[in-house]
């Protein structure tokens, strides 16, 4: 069997199973669909991250514009929910063209001009002069297209979506090109590698995602704010969720946002005065002894993990 | 020009305000070695990065095969033949399969597994190591393993910058014997270097002094050169 039907067949069709019927069994959707969410955006991060090296603190742009191009475009165009989760993945994909010269950065400087790029998009959002067209600090209300099933199962599709990006990079030439890449650009260049062009597929296909991501997240929730949709926390929960695991590869992100997500909302509720204090100590830990992702205690024994 | 190999004519290029060539014309037909010497500094990383495509000339004209390539991408110039294996070397965070795989991505996948079982002959000791990561690799087993991701694209003329770079003269001897063997081929070799143990391969030579090429010929004919001896090799 080849690796990338292995990967569908072992990883991804038994995770899409399981979120596609819980729903009928387990009655906080919320907590669902946000775990939905951070599949998603931890498998988009994946693919910037994982594949080009490249650490996108400010990857919650994207989200945020997503969100915001589906709200506008149901609000200003009274679109369908479809086309305007479609205008939120175009925006996101215009916030990744415009932003694409910070590539030519790299390391801590891609990072925070990454983050400042994002808080920049947060403030003309929420700048309340723009209030006619963003509606501002104020946030927006969606509640005349409120479809929490729907959007639940978008959420799904674009996990999916994300997911066959990463299971298309893990196993194809494409992938291993931009592995080269994240390695040694110079040498991937001197190997005839199109390094730019190559890079910039991947960067705005992670772009992509989070925008989609947004939008359907603007859908399910339909009232939110400026600081709802560019929440700095999203970034670094779909960071710290892929690494946890282990980036570059399918299974990492799925099993840190179970773990790492399914811990934050038990101890979250259970002894959230100790919350901090244990999710720290366990980042610590991981970046200490498994700086690879929990998925390297096996792929360090030469066993191939999806 | 010939036909088959590789020409560069009257070649300009440096860094911003710096100029580091000054009009350099080479040649490396197909089935020919040849050796770029000279010493720090004289411009053989320089001309190698501005005939693979990653430095633009200023000035001159390059042929690959009697097709001009002087404004072509990197990548074209690998699709059309060429290949390069830098000083860098390999990519340490891939296996020695993956490495191979890198450096013939422009071939059919059936091609590309003919070409890897053959590199795997001529470099069992990647052969046993395969699934290894490249960073887990002697620096010699490295170099074996720059060379083999150059020849995995079957290219027709193969570039190396300092193959001996950071070796043991026994591994400088290992790395001349397999390059020796890739000889007999129609491959056109260019290789720079600093340490006369290639010019075993080379069939002419050309010595890089201050950009300029200061000698073009065989290796008998550059021994014979009393004056350049001096000057290159400090002998008399």
């Amino acid at each position: 069997m080849p690796n990338y039907v292995r990967d569908f067949v072992f990883v991804l069709l038994p995770l899409l199973v399981l979120l596609g019927v819980l729903p009928f069994f387990y009655r906080n959707e919320l907590l669902l669909f946000n775990f939905t969410i951070y599949f998603a955006l931890a498998q988009g991060l994946n693919v910037i991250y994982g594949f080009t090296g490249y650490l996108p603190f400010g990857y919650v742009g994207f989200f945020g514009v997503g969100a915001y191009g589906f709200a506008l475009a149901i609000i200003h165009l009274t679109t369908s929910p479809a086309l305007a989760l479609a205008i939120a993945g175009l925006a996101a994909l215009v916030l990744g063209v415009i932003l694409i010269p910070l590539l030519r950065l790299s390391g801590a400087y891609f990072a925070i001009a990454n983050l400042a790029a994002a808080q920049a998009v947060y403030h003309i959002v929420s700048n309340p002069d723009l209030q006619d067209i963003t509606k501002g600090p104020y946030g927006v209300s969606l509640a005349n297209v409120f479809a929490p099933r729907l959007s639940y199962y978008s959420a799904l599709a674009i996990t999916a979506l994300a997911s066959v990006v990463v299971i298309w990079f893990r196993n194809s030439r494409f992938g291993l090109a931009l592995q080269a890449i994240r390695d040694d650009s110079l040498s991937a260049a001197m190997a005839g590698i199109p390094v730019v062009r190559q890079r910039t597929i991947a960067w705005l296909l992670s772009a992509l995602i989070a925008g989609l991501t947004g939008g359907v997240f603007a859908w399910h929730i339909s009232v939110f704010y400026p600081e709802t949709a560019f929440d700095i926390s999203i970034s670094i929960f779909a960071l710290v969720f892929a690494l946890f695991g282990g980036a570059t590869t399918l299974l990492g992100p799925v099993i840190g946002v179970l773990l790492l997500y399914g811990l934050y909302n038990l101890i979250g509720i259970t002894i959230p005065q100790y919350f901090q204090l244990i999710y720290g100590i366990l980042i610590v830990v991981l970046v200490l002894f498994l700086p690879q992702g929990i998925v390297s205690l096996v792929s360090r024994r030469g066993i191939r993990v999806p | 020009m010939q036909a088959e190999g590789l020409v560069a004519e009257e070649i300009e290029a440096g860094y911003g305000k710096v100029q580091v060539l000054w009009g350099i014309s080479a040649s490396v037909a197909s089935g020919e070695s040849v050796v770029l010497l000279g010493a720090n500094g004289a411009g053989k990383t320089t001309l190698l990065r501005v005939l693979i495509g990653l430095l633009p000339a200023r000035q001159g004209r390059i042929w690959l095969n009697g097709e001009e390539i002087t404004h072509a991408r990197p990548d074209r110039r690998v699709r059309s033949g060429l290949a390069y294996m830098s000083e860098l070397g390999v990519f340490g965070g891939l296996t020695i399969e993956e490495n191979l795989l890198i450096g013939g991505q422009f071939l059919p996948a059936a091609r590309l597994r003919r070409s890897m079982a053959k590199l795997y002959e001529i470099f069992p000791v990647l052969a046993e190591r395969r699934r290894a990561l490249a960073s887990s690799l002697s620096g010699g087993e490295r170099k074996m393993l720059g060379i083999a991701k150059a020849l995995a694209a079957e290219p027709k003329v193969l570039m190396m910058d300092e193959p001996s770079a950071g070796l043991s003269p026994l591994f400088v001897s290992e790395v001349v014997r397999t390059l020796k063997q890739l000889r007999e081929g129609a491959l056109a070799m260019l290789i720079a270097e600093q340490n006369i143990a290639f010019l075993d391969l080379a069939d002419r030579v050309y010595t890089l002094e201050g950009g300029r090429v200061r000698f073009e010929g065989t290796v008998a004919a550059m021994h014979a050169d009393n004056a350049l001896h001096r000057s290159y090799f400090g002998l008399s």
